[in-house]
């Protein structure tokens, strides 16, 4: 069995330093902080704008297919109280985040602007609260609720009651109302 | 002072006796077995491998049946003996006080919350990392977690006890001797495990009494200009979104309660001193110092990291 | 008493000058029947318990060496405070896969594999029972550590610890398929020790050399058999655990874990420890099995105390399985319940005890000789004794709740499982090696590695004690310079680098000895087992005839006239099958020949579990897969005829 086995051995770590070189952006822990966004202004200057806005600058997001990120999006969703208007995801005061119609926008672009910006009826501007890395996140995680951020990425249950299907359960999805490309067109 | 070697309470000093015992014990059972084998291997050894058996001796075998079934008895009395000891200690360890001062211990990914119980709700004190307690005082811990397992240990105090989600566990101490007395979180519970400590800081009653009514007194708010452009910053720049600050519009509870943040010896669950610069430090970038934090690096200039960082260490 | 030279024991293969034409002719049959088929092909369908033990040794070595590799690399992080050179989730991801690898992939499979290779030489049969389900149980293994590996190196090494407590390792806290790795993996390493535990109690049973009654079977195969047992009681807890409950809650959000949902965050730790403590013994019995031999050997006597050896082996099984919740002091279990846990942990010092006295016993009683395989033994005794004594300490619930989770646990496992498994794991590698290569090891070097580890592993962990009594948690990536733990963790570090000196002594000792060491000859010990009587390396057949057992000590002790097994027919795989108890003829055995199904079986379940991580409907295709597989297996079965049974007045029985 010796020099079989020797060969055998080559072959498995051949395999594995190949599969090493494709490093999985899934498992990534993005421990670093956002730097990159300007110091803030304390005037809310919310943009009333209607319709898709995009937002250019995706240096840091988004992070539709990295599973820590996504988790951590889900934390801040409970953290700064999104359930209070939009029910974890099912839609009350603010509109569903789950179903597959969206005003602004599904895109993560479009997401980040409705975060930041905030939009009439009630949408707070949350760029004053959150930095750009956060609003990425919560970008990824509004997404994964409608099943539209890679499905090994996206959050399983909550240690918590289960009020809606875990994201990992979500079919994937198309979103109606835009005439835009799929997401993954996108970056 | 945070070792099993430097008991401060009755309890950590019944475990400490526990412990010099069994080591007594233990090490010279150690010491006689290895000696024994030792000197076997020693004084029988033969130098050459040789193929003749050892010539079997019926009344040497019956001696050493005798040795070995005295050193297994003397093992199960040993045994015995230890079991005995640790029920004795076990059990005045379980016996909960009737009257104690109660504190809530929340654990959360990475700091601990700390409430102090009163029967009218409006005067309960919460505060975060440091644990101030009277000398002499039974106290009752009520520990809850609010994501994963974490451990509540203070080496010089008491054993630990776990934080357990769905749970309330219990532990109590009473500390002897004023001083600080470190803490840290002992089960694992992900990326800064190792930045969960916590301080308990013993005093006399009277200062205790004196620090509770501080403690749950609202700072002042500022008059210096500099310090009120700080808790503006404080307010509206996101800190607010997550930590309180008492008598101010700051109520949120996702992160540690600031309140007198200035009369704290430690940052960010024992991480850093509490110094200006370490806050400043802190605040342009917790991942630095915790890498993944949930604290974000929030974007200010370094005027207003620097009013903000003056604000925070102003309440005394 | 003498024992006769090597030349004497007439009857067994071993001895006979293959001069005699017959002889010959015969060996040569035999091994045409039984040896592997030729080349690449012949490597991936053999069903011999050698070549499947031998490279199941070599496997989990190799992963001794990752997880020490990774070992080295905490080492080095802890060295001195606040280090930077892994940062926590690198960390988190190394301890994790430490302790999976030395726990799932080294130390149960290591233990096992030499189960497999040396019981059936050493009850005098020609192969395990269930050829193919070796061959299956190894390809499963196999399929467990490429996986784990590959997950490592693409950033999906498990970072929960390797007991991965709920909800740290639950779906919300540990998001991505990190944990999931951790979970799929156990399972089926699981099911590879599963397969050998099977294999090693039928063995036993079913396939003595006639005469090899219960109470003349050698410690070695009392121990694999008493730590198969354990396996099959162990392992289904903690593959249900991880399988059923921890995957299923992270993959298809059931709520077995969830206190909000009626799920209980404990439920895991019960589990997890009822398989996690029985684990250590599983670990360290096998282990003390080695040290038997090697202690009669080189003490030039049987061992002292055979009866009570059995019987210490079957009482620690036994209460192994009472005492988990030792590791949950620090949780909420009610006092009385702790009161019989700590009994019961300290009970099973007793039959470790009654072992070391034995043992220390046959020393005194005998002329201990200090080959390198004894100084382990007696490396052995003076670290585990240690490690024994703390564990003891450890089972009072005052002291665990200051020590549980803190480095002196770490202290006190390592000195259990490197004292009590690793060190006698070492001694077997020098007393058996020259049995499996033909070869002797090197005794200089031999030496140096055995003061080099002895020294590394008491300067690593010694300290540790101090460092948890001085309030150092367990699975910390770094720690501040003011607590003041950085001496004592520099100096650890350095006794780790010690014992990586050490290792690399045995491979340099093991690579060249296996080309160039002395021909070792069938007894190079003049031991006293059936596994001496053969050559070495044990030819294809092991034994040209099955031997007829008359003592504990068949070697040391031969009949007059030592008869053997002759009825055997000689153009099948045809193996004798005793009696459970007496062992008596009872049956013919037609035994399997090489086969690609295990390969292939143990394939589609690597497509299930892997595949089940990232979407149900691998389960499906795996099954369908498996499907053709199974009747592969079965069509290959149903071609060759079974067992009959051995009629009164046939060769067998007249000899026997």
């Amino acid at each position: 069995m010796g020099p079989s086995l020797e060969r055998n051995i080559a072959r498995t770590l051949l395999i594995t330093v190949a599969i090493a070189a494709v490093a999985c952006e899934r498992e990534q822990r993005n421990l670093g902080q956002s730097q990159s966004a300007a110091p803030s202004a304390f005037v809310a200057d919310v943009d009333l704008q209607p319709g898709p806005t995009f937002i250019s600058d995706t240096s840091e997001g988004p992070f539709d297919d990295n599973a820590y990120n996504t988790a951590e999006g889900q934390a801040l969703f409970e953290e700064m109280n999104c359930s209070g208007c939009h029910a974890h995801g099912g839609g009350a005061m603010g509109p569903a985040l789950m179903d597959d119609q969206w005003i602004y926008g599904s895109l993560p672009n479009q997401i980040f602007a409705s975060i930041a910006q905030g939009r009439p009826n009630g949408m707070p501007a949350w760029k004053y609260r959150l930095n750009n890395k956060q609003i990425w996140e919560l970008v990824a995680y509004v997404r994964s609720l409608s099943g539209l951020t890679p499905k090994g990425a996206r959050p399983a249950r909550e240690d918590h009651m289960m009020v809606i299907p875990a994201p990992n359960q979500t079919p994937n999805a198309k979103p109606k109302n835009s005439s835009l490309p799929s997401a993954s067109m996108f970056p | 002072m945070h070792s099993l070697f430097d008991p401060s309470s009755p309890q950590a000093r019944a475990v400490a006796g526990l412990w010099w015992w069994m080591l007594a014990v233990g090490g010279t059972v150690w010491l006689i077995v290895i000696v024994a084998m030792l000197w076997a291997a020693i004084t029988r050894r033969q130098r050459r491998l040789s193929s003749d058996l050892v010539r079997l001796d019926d009344t040497a075998h019956v001696r050493t049946e005798r040795v070995v079934t005295i050193a297994s008895g003397i093992t199960v009395a040993i045994l015995i003996a230890f079991l005995a000891y640790d029920f004795t200690v076990g059990h005045a360890l379980a016996q909960h006080p009737l009257r104690a001062l109660t504190i809530d211990v929340t654990g959360h990914q990475w700091w601990w919350q700390v409430l102090y119980e009163d029967p009218d709700p409006s005067r309960q004190l919460v505060t975060a990392n440091e644990i101030h307690v009277p000398v002499g005082v039974p106290i009752q811990f009520k520990l809850r977690a609010a994501d994963v397992i974490h451990s509540f240990w203070a080496p010089s105090l008491n054993g630990k006890k776990d934080l357990i989600p769905g749970y309330t566990t219990t532990l109590w101490f009473q500390a002897d001797t004023a001083g600080r007395y470190r803490g840290q979180c002992a089960e694992f519970c992900g990326l800064q495990h190792a930045k969960m400590a916590f301080y308990i800081v013993a005093e006399p009653k009277p200062k205790f009494a004196a620090w509770l009514a501080a403690a749950s007194q609202a700072p002042a708010s500022p008059s210096d200009p500099h310090l009120v452009y700080g808790q503006r910053v404080f307010l509206s720049a996101g800190c607010a979104t997550c930590h309180t600050i008492a008598g101010t519009q700051a109520r949120a509870t996702v992160g540690p309660d600031l309140t007198h943040l200035g009369s704290r010896e430690t940052l960010a669950a024992g991480t850093l001193a509490n110094t200006r610069e370490n806050l400043l430090r802190w605040i342009v970038d917790p991942g630095l110092w915790k890498p993944g934090v949930h604290m974000p690096a929030v974007p200010l200039s370094p005027p207003q990291q620097e009013a903000l960082a003056d604000y925070l260490e102003s309440m005394k | 008493m003498t024992a006769p030279p090597p030349h004497d024991h007439t009857g067994l293969p071993a001895d006979m000058t293959l001069t005699d034409d017959a002889v010959a002719r015969e060996a040569a049959q035999l091994d045409s029947i039984w040896r592997d088929g030729r080349g690449f092909w012949g490597w991936l369908t053999t069903v011999d318990h050698k070549s499947i033990g031998k490279r199941y040794i070599i496997t989990a070595f190799l992963m001794f060496i990752a997880g020490g590799i990774e070992a080295a690399m905490m080492r080095t992080q802890l060295a001195r405070p606040e280090n930077t050179l892994l940062g926590p989730d690198r960390y988190n991801q190394i301890f994790t896969t430490h302790g999976t690898t030395m726990m799932f992939l080294f130390a149960v499979p290591i233990m096992t594999a030499m189960g497999l290779y040396f019981v059936p030489l050493m009850i005098g049969a020609r192969n395990v029972a269930f050829p193919r389900l070796n061959a299956f149980g190894y390809w499963t293994y196999f399929v467990g550590v490429v996986f784990l590996y590959v997950s490592l190196f693409a950033n999906t090494g498990p970072d929960a610890g390797w007991f991965s407590y709920v909800p740290l390792a639950g779906p919300q806290y540990s998001p991505g398929h990190r944990v999931d790795v951790w979970a799929q993996l156990v399972t089926y390493t699981e099911i590879a020790a599963l397969c050998a535990a099977v294999n090693i109690i039928v063995t036993t049973f079913k396939m003595r050399a006639p005469g090899m009654s219960l109470n003349r079977i050698p410690l070695f195969v009392w121990a694999q058999l008493v730590v198969s047992f354990m396996i099959v009681f162990a392992m289904p807890a903690v593959a249900t655990g991880s399988t059923l409950m921890l995957a299923a809650d992270r993959a298809v959000n059931t709520q077995w874990f969830n206190p909000a949902e009626g799920g209980d965050a404990l439920l895991w730790q019960h589990i997890f420890w009822f398989f996690g403590h029985p684990e250590v013994y599983i670990i360290f019995l096998p282990a003390l099995g080695f040290v038997t031999p090697i202690v009669e050997t080189f003490s030039r006597r049987p061992v002292f105390g055979y009866t009570a050896l059995v019987m210490a082996n079957i009482t620690t099984a036994f209460f192994a399985f009472g005492l988990w919740v030792h590791h949950m002091f620090a949780t909420p279990v009610p006092e009385l319940g702790q009161s019989l846990f700590t009994a019961a942990s300290m009970l099973i010092a007793i039959p470790t005890g009654v072992q070391i006295f034995c043992w220390i016993a046959t020393l005194w009683l005998g002329r201990p000789e200090l080959r390198t395989a004894m100084l382990f033994v007696l490396g052995f005794i003076f670290t585990f004794v240690n490690g024994g004594i703390t564990g003891v300490m450890l089972a009072s619930v005052a002291f665990d709740k200051q020590a549980h989770d803190t480095f002196f646990v770490v202290a006190h496992l390592h000195y259990v499982l490197l004292g009590g498994g690793v060190m006698p794991l070492f001694g077997a590698f020098y007393f058996w090696f020259p049995k499996i290569v033909g070869r002797m090891l090197d005794e200089t070097i031999g030496k140096i590695h055995f003061w080099l580890f002895l020294i590394g592993v008491n300067l690593t962990f010694f300290p540790m004690h101090i460092l948890g009594l001085e309030g150092m948690p367990r699975r910390v990536y770094t720690y501040l310079a003011a607590t003041g733990w950085g001496p004592l963790n520099l100096v650890a570090t350095a006794g780790a680098y010690i014992i990586a000196l050490s290792v690399i002594a045995f491979l340099y000792n093991v690579l060249k000895s296996w080309r160039g060491g002395a021909p070792a000859g069938p007894n190079p010990w003049n031991s006293s087992g059936l596994e001496w009587a053969i050559p070495s390396p044990p030819p294809s057949y092991t034994f040209l005839h099955v031997p007829v057992v008359h003592s504990r000590h068949p070697l040391w002790e031969p009949a007059v006239d030592m008869p053997v097994v002759t009825g055997l027919r000689t153009d099948r795989r045809e193996v004798l099958l005793t009696t459970a108890f007496d062992a008596r003829p009872d049956s013919r055995h037609h035994a399997p020949g090489p086969s690609i199904w295990p390969l292939y079986l143990a394939l589609c379940m690597g497509v299930m579990w892997i595949g089940s991580i990232f979407s149900p409907y691998f389960v499906l295709i795996a099954t369908g897969l498996s499907a053709i597989g199974l009747v592969g297996w079965a069509l290959q079965s149903t071609s060759t005829p079974g067992t009959e049974r051995v009629a009164t007045g046939d060769a067998v029985v007249e000899l026997a």
